[in-house]
This record gives C-alpha cells, sequence and structure tokens, in this order.
C-alpha cells in the first residue's frame, strides 16, 4: 500500500477513535447538563416574563443562547470529526484511483488529513474564544478541505495511471 | 495491509468472483438498512415533520400568551409540550440517522472483511450480531416517545431504551471483534497478499460515481462554509433578539409585536432546519455515491441498466438537497420536489440491490450445480 492511501486511512481510523471517545466524553459529562441549561434558562425566560421581572427574563434568555451557541459547536466538532473520519477512510480505500502522479495524490492527502484535523478544532475552540484565531482556523482548514475535495474529484474524472 | 489481489479478467458473473458471506451479507443488508432509513426519512419528512414544527409554534404562542396573561403557571404547562414534541422530533430523527450510518458502516466493513483475520463462519457470525444491533438500535430509540416508562424498573430508563442501548452493545461488540480481526491479520503478517473478490473496475459507471460523489461532498463543503461564514452568527443574533422581542412584548401587551416576532423566529427555524438538512443529506449521498461505486462489480444488470442507476442515484442525490434548500422560497412544491429526489435515490439503491440478488442466486446455484 502507498503512503498516501496508509496516510488516509490510518488517519481516518485514528481521527474516528478521537471523534468518538469526544462524543463519549461530552455525552457523559457534558451534553445533559447544557441541554438541561438550554431548556431550563428558556422556559425560566417566559415564566420571569411573567411575573414581569423583564430583566431576569431577558438575562435568562441569553444564558440560554450562551449555551446553545456552545452546544452548537460542540456537536458539530465532534459531527464533523467523525464524518471526515468516514471520508478519509473510504478515500483511503480509493485513492489508486485518483489518476494523478504519486507526488499530487500525497499532496492531497496530506491537505485532505490536515484540514480534517483543524477545522473541526477550529469549530471547538470558537467555545473558548469568540476572537478570530480559532475562526481562521476553521475558515482555513475547511477552505484546504474544499481544494483537496476539488482535486480528488478531478482525479477520479481521469483514468488511473498504470 | 496489503494491496488485493485484483481479478480485473473476471467477468462479473464468474462464480470465482462470489463474494464471501459475510461481505455478501453487510452489502446486502447495509444497502436495506440504508432503503429502511430513506423511506423512514421521507415519511417522517411527510407526515411528522411540519405537522410537528405547526404544534411547537402554537404552544410558543400559548406561553407569550401565558406571559401577557401572568399566569406562570401556563408557561410551565406549554414548555412542557414543547419538550414532548421536541423527544417526538428528536426520536424520529435519531432512528432515521442511526439506520443510515449503520448501512454505511455495514459497506465500509463489507470493505474490510479480506483484511479480517478470522475463520470466514466468525466473520459471517459477527456480521449478523453487529446488523442484528443495527435494527434493535433504531426500532428502540423510535419508540421511546411511545413506550416511555410503562412497566419499567428503572426509574428514569423505558424498555425502548433498554432495548436502543442493548442494540448499540451489540454494535460495539461486533466493531471491537472486526477490530481483533483487523489485528490478527496484521499479526499473522500483513504483507501476504490476499485475494479479494472486488475486482478494481475502472468501468464508466465506477468513475461516475466516484466522481460524482466526490463532488457532491465538495458542493456540501462550499454550501457548510458559505453558511458558516455569511449566515450562522448572524442567525445566532437574529434566534437571541426575537426571543427576547417575544418576551418583552408580550409582557407589554403587544399581541401584534408577539405575533410577528413568533412568525419571524418560525421562519428563521425553518431557515436554519433546511440549511443544515441540505448540507447533511448531500454529503451523505456522496458518500453513499463513493461507496456505491466500489460495488458496481456485485451489481450484475446490463451495463446500459447500470449506467441509468447511477445517473439515477446522482441526479436525486442533487435534487433532494438543492430542493429542501428552496423550501424557504418555494414552500411545498420544493418540498414535493425534494420527496421525488429522494425517491429516485431509493428507487436507484433499489435498481443495484436487485442486481446484486440476481448475481447472488446465480452464484448459488452454480455452487449447488458444482457440489
Amino acid at each position: 500500500m502507498n503512503f498516501a492511501k496508509r496516510l488516509l486511512i490510518v488517519s481516518g481510523l485514528i481521527l474516528a477513535i478521537w471523534g468518538m471517545a469526544y462524543g463519549f466524553f461530552y455525552a457523559v459529562s457534558i451534553e445533559h447538563q447544557t441541554l438541561e441549561k438550554i431548556g431550563s434558562s428558556l422556559a425560566g425566560g417566559f415564566t420571569l416574563a411573567a411575573q414581569r421581572n423583564l430583566s431576569g427574563a431577558l438575562a435568562a434568555l441569553d444564558e440560554s443562547a450562551n449555551a446553545s451557541y456552545i452546544y452548537v459547536r460542540q456537536v458539530d466538532a465532534h459531527g464533523h470529526w467523525i464524518g471526515l473520519s468516514m471520508l478519509l477512510i473510504v478515500f483511503g480505500i480509493v485513492f489508486h484511483r485518483v489518476g494523478f502522479g504519486e507526488r499530487v495524490r500525497m499532496c492531497l492527502a496530506v491537505a485532505l488529513v490536515a484540514g480534517s484535523l483543524t477545522f473541526p478544532l477550529g469549530v471547538l475552540l470558537e467555545t473558548y474564544s469568540q476572537g478570530w484565531p480559532p475562526k481562521f482556523l476553521a475558515a482555513a482548514g475547511s477552505a484546504v478541505i474544499t481544494l483537496a475535495l476539488a482535486g480528488i474529484a478531478a482525479g477520479f474524472a481521469r483514468r488511473p495511471r498504470a | 495491509m496489503s494491496e488485493p489481489i485484483l481479478h480485473s479478467s473476471l467477468g462479473p458473473s464468474d462464480p470465482r468472483l462470489a463474494p464471501r458471506e459475510s461481505r455478501r451479507l453487510l452489502v446486502i443488508c447495509g444497502i436495506s438498512l440504508i432503503l429502511a432509513g430513506m423511506i423512514f426519512g421521507d415519511f417522517f419528512a411527510v407526515f411528522i415533520l411540519h405537522q410537528n414544527a405547526t404544534k411547537i409554534n402554537a404552544r410558543l404562542l400559548a406561553a407569550t400568551q401565558a406571559v401577557a396573561a401572568r399566569d406562570a403557571q401556563g408557561v410551565a404547562n406549554s414548555f412542557q409540550d414543547v419538550g414532548g414534541f421536541l423527544e417526538n422530533r428528536g426520536t424520529k430523527v435519531d432512528a432515521h440517522a442511526h439506520m443510515i450510518a449503520f448501512g454505511y458502516i455495514a459497506l465500509l466493513l463489507a470493505l474490510l472483511q479480506p483484511f479480517v483475520g478470522l475463520p470466514e463462519r466468525t466473520k459471517t457470525s459477527v456480521a449478523k450480531i453487529f446488523l442484528t444491533g443495527s435494527v434493535l438500535l433504531p426500532v428502540g430509540v423510535f419508540l421511546i416517545h411511545y413506550v416511555g416508562l410503562a412497566r419499567s424498573p428503572f426509574a428514569a430508563i423505558g424498555w425502548a431504551s433498554v432495548v436502543a442501548d442493548f442494540g448499540g452493545l451489540l454494535v460495539i461488540v461486533a466493531a471491537a471483534w472486526e477490530l481483533v480481526g483487523v489485528w490478527r491479520y496484521w499479526r499473522r503478517g500483513g504483507s501476504a497478499r490476499v485475494s479479494d473478490d472486488l475486482p478494481a473496475g475502472n468501468s464508466w459507471c465506477e468513475r461516475v460515481l466516484l466522481c460524482g460523489g466526490t463532488l457532491l461532498i465538495l458542493i456540501g463543503f462550499l454550501h457548510g462554509a458559505y453558511y458558516a461564514g455569511v449566515h450562522l452568527y448572524a442567525n445566532e443574533a437574529a434566534d437571541r433578539s426575537l426571543l427576547s422581542a417575544m418576551v418583552v412584548s408580550a409582557a407589554s401587551g403587544s399581541a401584534a409585536d408577539t405575533a410577528q416576532a413568533l412568525g419571524d423566529y418560525a421562519q428563521l427555524q425553518g431557515a436554519k432546519a433546511v440549511n443544515v438538512a441540505a448540507h447533511a443529506h448531500i454529503i451523505e449521498f456522496g458518500l453513499l455515491a463513493i461507496l456505491m461505486a466500489l460495488f458496481q462489480p456485485y451489481v450484475s444488470v446490463s451495463e446500459r441498466w447500470r449506467r441509468i442507476w447511477a445517473a439515477v442515484l446522482l441526479a436525486g442525490s442533487l435534487i433532494l438537497p438543492v430542493f429542501v434548500l428552496l423550501e424557504m422560497q418555494m414552500g411545498l412544491v420544493a418540498g414535493g420536489i425534494a420527496d421525488v429526489g429522494g425517491l429516485l435515490v431509493v428507487i436507484a439503491l433499489f435498481g443495484m440491490l436487485f442486481g446484486m440478488f440476481q448475481r447472488s442466486e446465480r452464484l448459488d446455484t452454480t455452487s449447488k450445480v458444482r457440489t
């Protein structure tokens, strides 16, 4: 098996294990508390409004929105890591059919792996900092994956080299 | 892991290309799981999803009316109902998503079978365990909303959850067993070439499915990046401000403003849902097309029909997410066209599955005659 195929399959397996381990840790120790916070803050906001405590109501709704912001990104990071790991494994199996030379295939594989690691990581880091570095990391990772996918699609359209 | 021996000189009906029993089971049942998940998803979209969204909006309206009437208990009751509707929706989405995801994993495991260092009989048993779990988990999740805690010995977990968890355990056990098999294959000296009954063909169908599948995933990524960059943060801010406007206007007795905020909030939730659904579906269909490219040698129909099924699969895979996305502008017409797209994917998968059954029967007959 050549290096590009091996890189994709091994990285895909490691990323799948990492994504599932993160998901398991998240589901056991964070998710239920987060969902509870989103629901109770939302209902609490309406209840406080019924009691005419508007500042309390708005604070509760803000709390719910903040918890929801974090929840969406944590689930996205988990889902994208696992989804991308499946993509890496499947591409690893068929990468010999990408009709480019070994060097180009190698570059495409490295780009896809690098993007698959950094894109969800950037999304996850957005829960710790709402500044530009995590957003830049996520956007750069996503752009690298997009370019690699375009290259792979072009490679599949060509007949593989003997 | 070694490169499989390639039988490119063999014809598609050659018995030497007979899939191993475990692989045949995983391929046929994997596609069947994907089909079942898609058909269930279509029913869910048509008969439950929209009605459920309407009920949630109605309960939100009731909550704002309770706010206006200073009725804190009414607010609590409305949100309790919303919780029930969300459970109904959530369990169905989970059942749909898990059925399809297990179908994909079954296809991936089928590809892995030549590199699993276990006796064929054991591999077949492991495949059966995996498939049993893959059916039990989504069925159990689906039943959670209906069974509830009836006759359950546990305080917070009903029988349906127990069945779903048992299904999940079976899937984990089977996956771990497969991993042990791969480890045994490597330990035995994985450098020895193994025979794989999937030839590395380079037919029109395989190239179109591989290339088309990758393009679908690429489009999905571009759309996801556009949505995250342009709409995600704006939608989150709008979500927050609309909820605030809802409670403030309800508390001040401004029914018209409350109705406006509720309507805008419902539109926003719809826009978020269609964007997420379009993004997820187009990428999943891309992955499905790539996987189906690999199993084309098992589809025993004429080249013309293979091309038709490949084209129908790709067309449906594009139509469904594009028209899901257009639902906010075109309403039910777009929803109907999206359903037709889903139907096209289902028909193409049935066509390919039929070809695989035909091939299986032919190979079984050949094998019996030889015996």
